[in-house]
């Protein structure tokens, strides 16, 4: 085997991801057009293109620019970062059943954004509520790991995820107990379900640089996930400083689970299932799953939030819902393929 | 000429002491074999030589002390190989291996220059794994596997190899083969720390045994004399056989005592 052939093997492989990377891309342009379309009425592609370069009617513009674009934007930049969550977690544990949700980080965010909502500290459009959620976010996935401690299996982790979230759950639960009006318990229960309707350009405003900040995080360890394929103590012979690097996941984690949380309430299974339809594409290089993870999340999300738009119902179904509602069956199928690392206990 | 030295190493794992007061002094080229009983802290040394956890007492790596060296700088001078060769995604072998150039800022298997290009087929070359440079590693058998691995450690092209128990749950064919590659890599003048259970192979190809009992060195010195009968009486509580074949060293541990 020669230089040249090494590195034509490499070239011919880049190619194949770039490939698979670009059509994901055209299908989030297609989603993103979708859902700027699709409503109560209904605006054909280039319609909605024209609007959003203000032509069209001013009625076609207002619904494009003002109702479905923050909308839009807010279910890109949350699913991706669902996503890249998912993948930067399963890299950082070496583990395909890593995800924020079966660790209980959305889970604790929500009680973190609920107990400022019940207890009546700020407007629901302050910052105060994505810094609480954050803060809970990173409490959940840092206790998390303290607990699995290194070199931790999947029985362990999940079983402590499992932890956190109910207790997450259970707190929750107490806060709406405890709340004397009825009126914020209604509004919570459905917050909690998660949705995208009737969000404003406030919202992205106030999740944007967070989900931004978050996403930079994860991504800049890229390649630190893959010295990880070889265990934490080569690659921290190999230079990786992986304590720092736990920290910093963790933190991105926090930051982009935490601050979607905060404008969208829980919406779980992204960042589990997005890292997996991408392996058969992409390969199972952590570095290189982690931006179109991110991409498959927005892809997913967009889609889900047409999909509620355009399932005919008697009341609106919650995104948050419908994402669980796929999300478990595709959970249960992977504990199935996974059934043998399980049953082989904590290793 | 010293290569690699510790002075009154001490380390702890947990509120457990580990190490106590060891002190050592090892020569580029030699390859050195270290051994003793289960729990005799063979792995603690290992990764506190490496700096891979904190110990007490004054490593010295090529003239400088290892404390004074930045992360990426030790992971230049030592390669370590765990044990088990453990690979957690699976990836195709060229990839693997391409992770020992990370240390050289070749962090992207993808995007590697035509130096570290080169440095990766050398490795690859020398450990016999070309052949299934493009197989994932998770299908291929121990014994590929463990060469595989072995690649990775050479790519990284540091004077001070550290492998753990790199000849562990191998045939015997693949244990020789292991213990071959890494004597001929000593013979280019890398210091190569062996951690083995092998006495066998440890006479046999090891140019400098170290002894480690309950966190001491015991005997130090050529196979010989740190294998002698004394030592593998009060140490391994065993007697060996002895002869010599080929003109090599045959030791085997043969009855308790």
């Amino acid at each position: 085997m020669s230089v040249q052939d090494f590195a034509l093997a490499a070239e011919v492989a880049a190619r194949r991801r770039w490939g698979a990377t670009a059509a994901l891309l055209a299908l989030v342009v297609l989603l993103v057009l979708l859902s700027l379309g699709i409503g109560p009425v209904r605006l054909s592609p280039p319609a909605v293109i024209e609007a959003l370069f203000g032509g069209g009617s001013d009625v076609a513009q207002v619904i494009v620019r003002e109702i479905r674009l923050p909308r839009t934007i807010l279910a890109f930049a949350i699913g991706g970062i669902l996503g890249l969550s998912g993948a930067a977690l399963q890299g950082l544990l070496r583990n395909p059943l890593a995800s924020p949700s079966l660790f209980g980080a959305p889970q604790s965010a929500a009680f973190g954004a609920v107990l400022v909502i019940a207890l009546g500290l700020a407007d629901v459009r302050s910052y105060a509520l994505p810094v609480v959620a954050i803060i809970a976010a990173f409490g959940s996935v840092f206790a998390l790991l303290a607990i699995a401690g290194r070199n931790a299996g999947l029985l362990i982790l999940i079983l402590a995820g499992l932890a956190i979230s109910s207790f997450a759950g259970a707190a929750t639960a107490l806060v709406m107990n405890l709340s004397s009006n009825p009126f914020v318990v209604l509004e919570i229960a459905f917050w909690l379900l998660g949705s995208l309707e009737d969000r404003s350009f406030q919202h992205v405003v106030l999740v944007l640089p967070f989900i931004i900040a978050g996403a930079a995080i994860l991504l800049s360890q890229a390649n630190a996930f893959r010295a990880l394929t070889l265990g934490e103590e080569a690659a921290q012979s190999l230079g990786v400083d992986v304590g720092r690097l736990r920290l910093l996941v963790i933190t991105g984690v926090a930051l982009g689970v935490g601050g979607a949380v905060a404008v969208t309430g829980t919406i779980g299974f992204i960042g589990l299932v997005a890292p997996h339809l991408m392996r058969p594409l992409i390969g199972h290089d952590p570095a290189r799953l982690l931006v179109p993870s991110a991409l498959t999340g927005s892809a997913l999300l967009l889609a889900a939030d047409i999909a509620v738009r355009i399932i005919p119902s008697t009341s609106d179904i919650k995104v948050g819902v419908l994402t669980s509602i796929i999300g478990v069956p595709f959970f249960l199928y992977l504990i199935m393929r996974e059934r043998r690392a399980l049953g082989g206990g904590v290793a | 000429m010293t290569l690699l030295s510790a002075t009154a190493l001490n380390a702890s794992l947990g509120s457990r002491k580990v190490l106590h007061d060891v002190s050592l002094s090892l020569e580029a080229g030699h390859l050195v074999a270290l051994v003793g009983p289960n729990g005799a802290g063979k792995t603690t040394l290992l990764r506190a030589l490496a700096g891979l956890i904190p110990s007490d007492g004054e490593i010295r790596i090529g003239g400088d002390a290892l404390a004074s060296l930045a992360l990426r700088e030790r992971a230049k001078r030592f390669a370590y190989l765990p044990q088990g060769h453990m690979v957690h995604w699976p990836l195709p072998a060229r990839e693997i291996v391409a992770l020992g150039r990370y240390p050289h800022g070749a962090t992207d298997p993808a995007r590697l220059s035509q130096k570290d290009i080169e440095a990766v087929l050398r490795a690859m070359q020398a450990v016999d794994v070309t052949e299934f440079s493009d197989r994932r590693v998770t299908e291929l058998s121990g014994g590929e596997r463990s060469r595989v691995a072995l690649a990775r450690v050479l790519a990284v092209e540091a004077p001070v190899i550290l492998a753990d128990e790199p000849t562990a749950s191998l045939d015997p064919r693949h244990q020789i083969d292991v213990m071959q590659k890494l004597r001929n890599v000593a013979d280019t003048g890398v210091l190569v720390v062996v951690v083995t259970h092998d006495l066998g192979l440890a006479a046999r190809f090891a140019d400098h045994v170290l002894v480690l009992s309950e966190g001491r060195l015991a005997a130090q010195g050529a196979p010989a004399e740190a294998l002698s009968e004394s030592v593998l009486a009060s140490v391994f509580r065993v007697s060996a056989y002895r002869a010599e074949f080929q003109r090599e060293a045959v030791i085997v541990p043969w009855a308790d005592v």
